[in-house]
């Protein structure tokens, strides 16, 4: 296996970074109470991340080891204002619906990781691709936990997908059913948390019966039990 | 030969768990009765569609985590999980509320977590905290006490409502709520929590018709039925005196100390005892052998937690009525309460002692 397919397979499946390593579990949480919002800010982490990870690998043979950390930062926070700056302009209501989410971003745990961990030990295009990757994992699950958590609260998908896309995209809302009582847990922060919870559950699920799938089959030994079990 | 060794306690009663929920059930059916005769027959068929959720859940998560199915299933905790939260929501509620919650609790906050014994939370309460942050309205759609409703509404109406969201003559659960102005009418501790935010002093707003002698028209009685039902479980040793006097006294005391200082905007502290779940928590939610805490101080300290956490969420929270929110909080306590109040260990000395 190369090195490409590695990173792609840490970043999508094996270390995905929503659902293995738990890292920006605010915005995984505070944002996906609709799909719209999820793949918004799922794009504006990816491209973060891509933009962060290349400068951040461009620099790394120049920056003392020392001061590392806040280049980093610094790095990071020019990144997420211009990307912030860009929503502002052209993406103005999805600005308006993610708030705080967008400039949170500085502080959120995956990007600082990845230009720690990948990107200051790295060449270039891998620590884009890495970037890239990683971004798309995190985009994946903020997407899958948006669709869930709107299909069950309020029984849409995609809708408001116009603010993201523009005019066209009001086709892609989809009216799945229309009740009376929304379950409003499902779009509420406990919610996400259960959605979460059962997500990482398949995850595991998954991945154990690929264990158990692939594991060899061991040579049983039996012995003769020599004492008395009393019940 | 062979010695066993046990583990303390030596010495223990014979009831089985299946034995000890049975005799919960038992204790149930005075408070059911009463709930069945002030607020319909609603009671009764969402205490089946409960029992037939709670079972079928339970059986369905034991197959997947092959367990042994029957002997799981005959141990009836469950069957209470479905009593309690079938008698806590409103009797009209539609049916898919009631499915969806005894699933929620049977299934995520019971088995997720390890089955009877491993959870953390009261599965009845977390059930009605997730139904009540979810379907607010369909929630607090109490109809008012036989006595004071304005629509008769008959057994068979019960079945209606429940399934069609109308009565069988065609009305709606918020008009069956409305009195002979066709304003709705809400449960008392709402009544009164309204009132009093409107300016209103609390003498005022009892002399409304949903208040009977003493507290609500109707609850009063339920409250006690279950208080007699709680006496029960007591005198059966199912459940100690510890965690049912800590929450009634606490909740008397604050409530008395309240009343004292300001009667006008608070209720008298019997009314605070009669109203709502206050029996019904005290005796069969709070004491929760699974969630509540083990020991015999910590039991007390959980009991006072749960009584003022109702006080204050009742007195300036944003619900009329807060056990469930209330049990939910003491329970997430447990782990620590439990840590700090273990009894000393016979032949131990205490800690500090020398």
């Amino acid at each position: 296996m190369n090195q490409y397919q590695e990173i792609v397979r840490q970043g999508l499946w094996k270390n995905n970074p929503g659902l293995v390593q738990l890292l920006g579990l605010c915005p995984l949480l505070g944002v996906t109470n609709s799909l719209t919002n999820a793949l918004g800010l799922g794009l504006a982490t990816m491209l973060v991340l891509l933009s962060t990870n290349t400068v951040v690998s461009l620099v790394r043979n120049y920056v003392p080891n020392e001061i590392r950390i806040p280049v980093f930062v610094m790095v990071i926070a020019s990144v997420v204002t211009v990307i912030e700056l860009l929503m502002h302009a052209f993406l103005f209501n999805l600005y308006q619906a993610l708030g705080i989410f967008i400039p949170l971003m500085v502080t959120n745990c995956i990007v600082i990781g990845r230009a720690e961990a990948y990107a200051s030990k790295n060449a270039v295009l891998p620590a884009a691709f890495d970037g890239l990757m990683m971004g798309t994992g995190f985009a994946l699950v903020l997407c899958a936990l948006g669709a869930i958590r709107e299909v069950i609260g309020s029984g849409t998908l995609f809708a408001g997908a116009d603010l993201l896309l523009g005019d066209w995209a009001k086709v892609l809302t989809i009216h799945l059913y229309q009740a009376d009582h929304q379950f409003l847990l499902a779009i509420l922060p406990p919610g996400a948390f259960l959605v979460m919870g059962f997500l990482i559950a398949g995850k595991n699920a998954v991945d154990a019966r690929a264990a158990a799938k692939a594991k060899p089959v061991e040579q049983k030994i039996s012995r003769a039990r020599v004492t008395h079990v009393s019940s | 030969m062979s010695f066993k060794i046990a583990s303390s306690p030596h010495q223990h009663s014979q009831k089985t768990t299946a034995q000890l929920m049975k005799l919960v059930a038992l204790a149930a059916v005075p408070g059911i009765a009463v709930q069945a005769y002030f607020f319909g027959y609603g009671v009764l068929i969402q205490l089946v569609l409960a029992i037939i959720t709670a079972l079928s859940c339970e059986a369905a998560v034991l197959a997947l985590r092959s367990k042994k199915i029957k002997v799981k299933l005959l141990d009836h905790s469950a069957l209470v999980t479905a009593l309690l939260l079938a008698v806590a929501i409103p009797s009209y509620a539609p049916w898919w509320l009631v499915v969806i919650g005894t699933a929620f609790a049977i299934v995520v906050v019971k088995q997720l977590y390890g089955g009877l014994g491993n959870n953390l939370f009261n599965p009845a309460m977390a059930a009605y905290v997730l139904l009540l942050v979810s379907f607010p309205l369909p929630m607090t759609s109490w109809l008012p006490a036989a006595p004071v409703q304005n629509l008769a509404v008959g057994p068979l109406d019960a079945v209606c409502t429940i399934f069609t969201d109308f009565s069988c003559t065609g009305y709606s659960v918020s008009q069956l709520r409305q009195d002979a102005d066709g304003v709705s009418m809400a449960t008392p501790l709402d009544t009164l929590k309204t009132d009093l935010s409107q300016g209103y002093t609390a003498a005022e707003s009892l002399k409304k018709p949903v208040f009977g002698w003493l507290s609500g028209e109707g609850w009063f009685w339920v409250n006690l039925a279950y208080l007699l039902g709680g006496l029960f479980l007591l005198q059966q040793k199912v459940i100690q005196w510890r965690i049912p006097v800590a929450v009634l006294g606490s909740l008397f005391s604050c409530s008395l100390l309240a009343w004292l200082i300001s009667p006008d905007t608070n209720a008298s502290p019997l009314f605070q005892l009669f109203s709502g779940a206050t029996m019904l928590a005290a005796f069969f939610i709070a004491t929760d052998p699974v969630s509540a805490s083990t020991t015999e101080k910590g039991r007390l300290i959980f009991g006072v937690l749960i009584g003022v956490l109702v006080f204050l969420i009742r007195s300036y929270g944003g619900y009329p009525d807060a056990f469930a929110f209330a049990v939910m909080l003491a329970n997430m306590t447990v782990p620590l309460i439990d840590y700090y109040t273990q009894p000393r260990t016979y032949g131990h000395k205490n800690k500090g002692a020398r």
